[in-house]
C-alpha cells in the first residue's frame, strides 16, 4: 500500500522544550489515520507538523524529514502557501469566519485567484454536497455561517477544505464540540471523504478512533509508543503502555 | 432598557429566604449610586444641550437666515455668514482623516500581524507618548517647524489648512492606531490559522478575515480620532492661518489659510458682549458642531449595529 505521506526521524521543539521525539510515522494514501494518547502527548503538535500550522508559533523548530508523496515539506524551497492548499486542516472548535456560508466556502477558492461567479457556484455546491450539508443550507448561502449549529459548522469548515481540493485532511479533534449526532454525521462523512482523500485525525476519543480509522498510532509523552492497523491496535496490542491506556488503566 | 424596568424586582420582593435587611439596604443604595452614575450622563449632556439652545438660538431669530449662510464672517459690520467656518473645519478634519486613517490602520496592522515582538515593545510606549504630548505643543511644532517647510514648498503662506491637517492627524494617530491594534488582537487565532490551513497568503489572512472581523472596533478608533480631530481648537487656531474666506475650489484650497468653528468660538468669545447678537451667533456656531459630532457619532453606531447583525449578533 503506497504512502502520501511519510514521516522520517522527526523532532519537534518549543524553544527547549521538545514536544516530539524521533517519530517515524507512515500515513497510507486513501486511508483514514487516527492519532490517540493523553492530552499534551504531542498528537496535535505532530498533527501541526504534516502541513507546518506550527510555523506561525515563534519559538517552534522541527528536525527531521516530513515526506509528502516523496518530497520533505521542510525543505527551503517549499512554499508553504502552496503546501497548506494540498494539504488542508479542520480543527478542534468550528471556526468559520464572520461571513456568509458561500463566502467562506468560496474563501480558498477565491484566495486562489477564482473569480468567475459560475465557477465558484460550481464548486460551493460542490464542496457542501461532499461535506453532506447542501439539503441544509441551500436556501441560505448568504446567511452568516455562525447561525449555523455547531454539528453544521464543522461541516461547513470540511465542506470549506475540500474547496480548494486538498489531498491530504488534517483533523484535529474535529468532534470534540460536537453532540453524538453530530459526531456520527462527521464520522459518516470522513468516511466517504477517504475514497478521494488522504485523512488524519487526531482524537481524544477511543471509540472514535476504533470505529472511524483504518490505522491507529498511540502517542505517549511526545513518543510514537505503537502504530498498526486499528483493528490490530485495539484488540491486539503489542505494547503494555497501550494496552493500559486503551483499556482505561492508565492516562 | 430593560435593566431599568426588572431592577428593582431584586430588592422590593425579597425571596423566602432572604438575607438580613442590612444586606438589602447596602445592596438598595449601591443600585441607586449605580443607577444615578448611569442617567446622569444622559442629564448632563441634555443640559448642556439645553445651554446651548438657550445661548444660541437668539441668533437664529435676530440674524436673517441669508446672513448666516452668506460667505462673510465679519461680526463687527454685523456679518455672520458661518459658511466659510464650516468649510474650513471640513477641509481641515477631511485632511487629518486622510492621512491619519490609512497611517493609523497600517502602523497597527504591523503592529499587531507583523512586528516581532521586541519592536512591539518599543513601538507601543513610543505610540502611546505621542498621545500624552498636549495639543498645543504639536500646535506649537507646527508652527515654527512644519509651517516653513509647507511654506518653502511653495505655499503662499505655511499657516493652511494642510498644515492643520497634518498636526490633526498627528493627535489622532495615537487614537487610531491603539484601539484598532486593541480591535485585531481581539480576532480570535482560529480565524487566522483556519485562513492560513487554506492557504491563504499571511496578507490575504489580514485582508480577507482579520480585518473585516475587526470591522466594527475600527471604525470605532476612527470615529473617536476624528472626533478628536473635529473638537480640537488651539492647535489648530496656531496653525490654519485663521482667515475666515472661502478658499477657492480644488486640491488647491488646502494650501490657503482658513478658520475652524472652534477656532472662532475660542478666539472672539472673550471680545463679545454678553447677549449680544455676536455673543448669540457664537453659541449658534456650538448648536452646529454638537449637531454635527451628533450626527456623526449615530452614522457610526449605525454601521457597528449593522454589521454586528449581519454576524449573527457577534461583535
Amino acid at each position: 500500500m503506497e504512502n502520501k505521506i511519510e514521516v522520517r526521524n522527526f523532532n519537534f521543539y518549543y524553544g527547549d522544550f521538545q514536544a516530539l521525539i524521533d517519530l517515524n510515522v507512515p500515513i497510507r494514501a486513501n486511508q483514514i489515520t487516527a492519532l490517540i494518547g493523553p492530552s499534551g502527548c504531542g498528537k496535535s503538535t505532530f498533527l501541526r507538523g504534516l502541513n507546518r500550522m506550527n510555523d506561525t508559533i515563534r519559538s517552534a523548530r522541527a528536525e527531521g524529514e516530513v515526506l509528502l508523496d516523496g518530497k520533505n515539506i521542510y525543505d527551503p524551497d517549499v512554499d508553504v502557501v502552496d503546501l497548506r492548499q494540498r494539504v488542508g486542516m479542520v480543527f478542534q472548535r468550528p471556526n468559520p469566519f464572520p461571513q456568509s456560508i458561500y463566502n467562506n466556502v468560496a474563501f480558498g477558492p477565491r484566495v486562489l485567484g477564482m473569480n468567475k461567479t459560475n465557477d465558484l457556484d460550481q464548486i460551493v455546491t460542490e464542496s457542501l454536497q461532499g461535506a453532506a450539508l447542501w439539503d441544509e443550507v441551500k436556501d441560505r448561502l448568504d446567511q452568516p455561517a455562525l447561525e449555523l449549529n455547531p454539528g453544521q459548522q464543522q461541516r461547513m469548515c470540511i465542506a470549506r477544505t475540500i474547496a480548494v481540493r486538498p489531498e491530504v485532511i488534517l483533523m484535529d479533534e474535529p468532534c470534540s464540540a460536537l453532540d453524538p449526532v453530530a459526531t456520527l454525521h462527521v464520522e459518516d462523512l470522513m468516511r466517504r471523504l477517504s475514497e478521494k482523500y488522504t485523512i488524519v485525525i487526531v482524537t481524544h476519543n477511543m471509540q472514535q478512533a476504533a470505529r472511524a480509522s483504518d490505522w491507529t498510532g498511540f502517542f505517549w509523552l511526545g513518543r510514537l509508543v505503537e502504530f498498526n492497523e486499528t483493528t490490530e491496535l485495539f484488540t491486539n496490542p503489542h505494547e503494555s503502555l497501550t494496552e493500559s491506556y486503551i483499556t482505561g488503566r492508565q492516562g | 432598557m430593560s435593566t431599568f424596568d426588572e431592577a428593582p424586582v431584586s430588592w422590593q420582593e425579597p425571596q423566602k429566604d432572604a438575607p438580613p435587611a442590612r444586606r438589602n439596604w447596602s445592596e438598595l443604595i449601591i443600585e441607586t449610586l449605580i443607577r444615578l452614575a448611569g442617567i446622569s450622563a444622559v442629564v448632563i449632556i441634555t443640559l448642556i444641550f439645553l445651554f446651548l439652545l438657550k445661548e444660541g438660538a437668539p441668533a437664529f431669530m435676530q440674524v436673517p437666515i441669508t446672513n448666516l449662510l452668506s460667505t462673510r464672517w465679519y461680526p463687527i459690520e454685523d456679518m455672520f455668514g458661518l459658511i466659510p467656518l464650516l468649510v474650513g473645519s471640513l477641509l481641515v478634519t477631511i485632511g487629518a482623516v486622510a492621512i491619519a486613517v490609512p497611517l493609523g490602520l497600517t502602523t497597527a496592522v504591523y503592529l499587531g500581524e507583523f512586528a516581532p515582538p521586541w519592536q512591539r515593545e518599543i513601538l507601543k510606549p513610543v505610540i502611546e507618548v505621542l498621545a500624552a504630548i498636549p495639543s498645543i505643543v504639536l500646535g506649537f511644532l507646527g508652527w515654527v517647524a512644519l509651517a516653513p517647510l509647507i511654506q518653502g514648498a511653495g505655499a503662499p503662506t505655511g499657516l493652511t489648512a494642510f498644515t492643520g491637517a497634518i498636526i490633526l492627524a498627528y493627535m489622532s494617530l495615537p487614537t487610531i492606531i491603539s484601539i484598532t491594534e486593541d480591535a485585531l488582537y481581539a480576532v480570535p487565532r482560529e480565524y487566522r490559522d483556519g485562513a492560513l490551513a487554506l492557504g491563504a497568503t499571511q496578507w490575504q489572512t489580514i485582508w480577507r478575515v482579520t480585518l473585516p472581523a475587526a470591522r466594527s472596533g475600527i471604525v470605532i478608533a476612527v470615529m473617536l480620532g476624528v472626533g478628536r480631530a473635529i473638537g480640537e481648537t488651539m492647535a489648530v487656531m496656531l496653525v490654519t492661518g485663521n482667515a475666515a474666506n472661502i478658499p477657492q475650489f480644488g486640491l488647491g484650497a488646502f494650501f490657503q489659510p482658513v478658520r475652524t468653528m472652534t477656532a472662532t468660538i475660542a478666539a472672539e468669545m472673550g471680545e463679545v458682549a454678553q447677549g449680544s447678537v455676536h455673543y448669540s451667533v457664537l453659541f449658534a456656531i456650538g448648536i452646529v458642531l454638537f449637531l454635527i459630532t451628533f450626527l456623526v457619532n449615530s452614522l457610526a453606531t449605525r454601521f457597528i449595529g449593522g454589521s454586528a447583525r449581519r454576524r449573527g449578533g457577534q461583535i
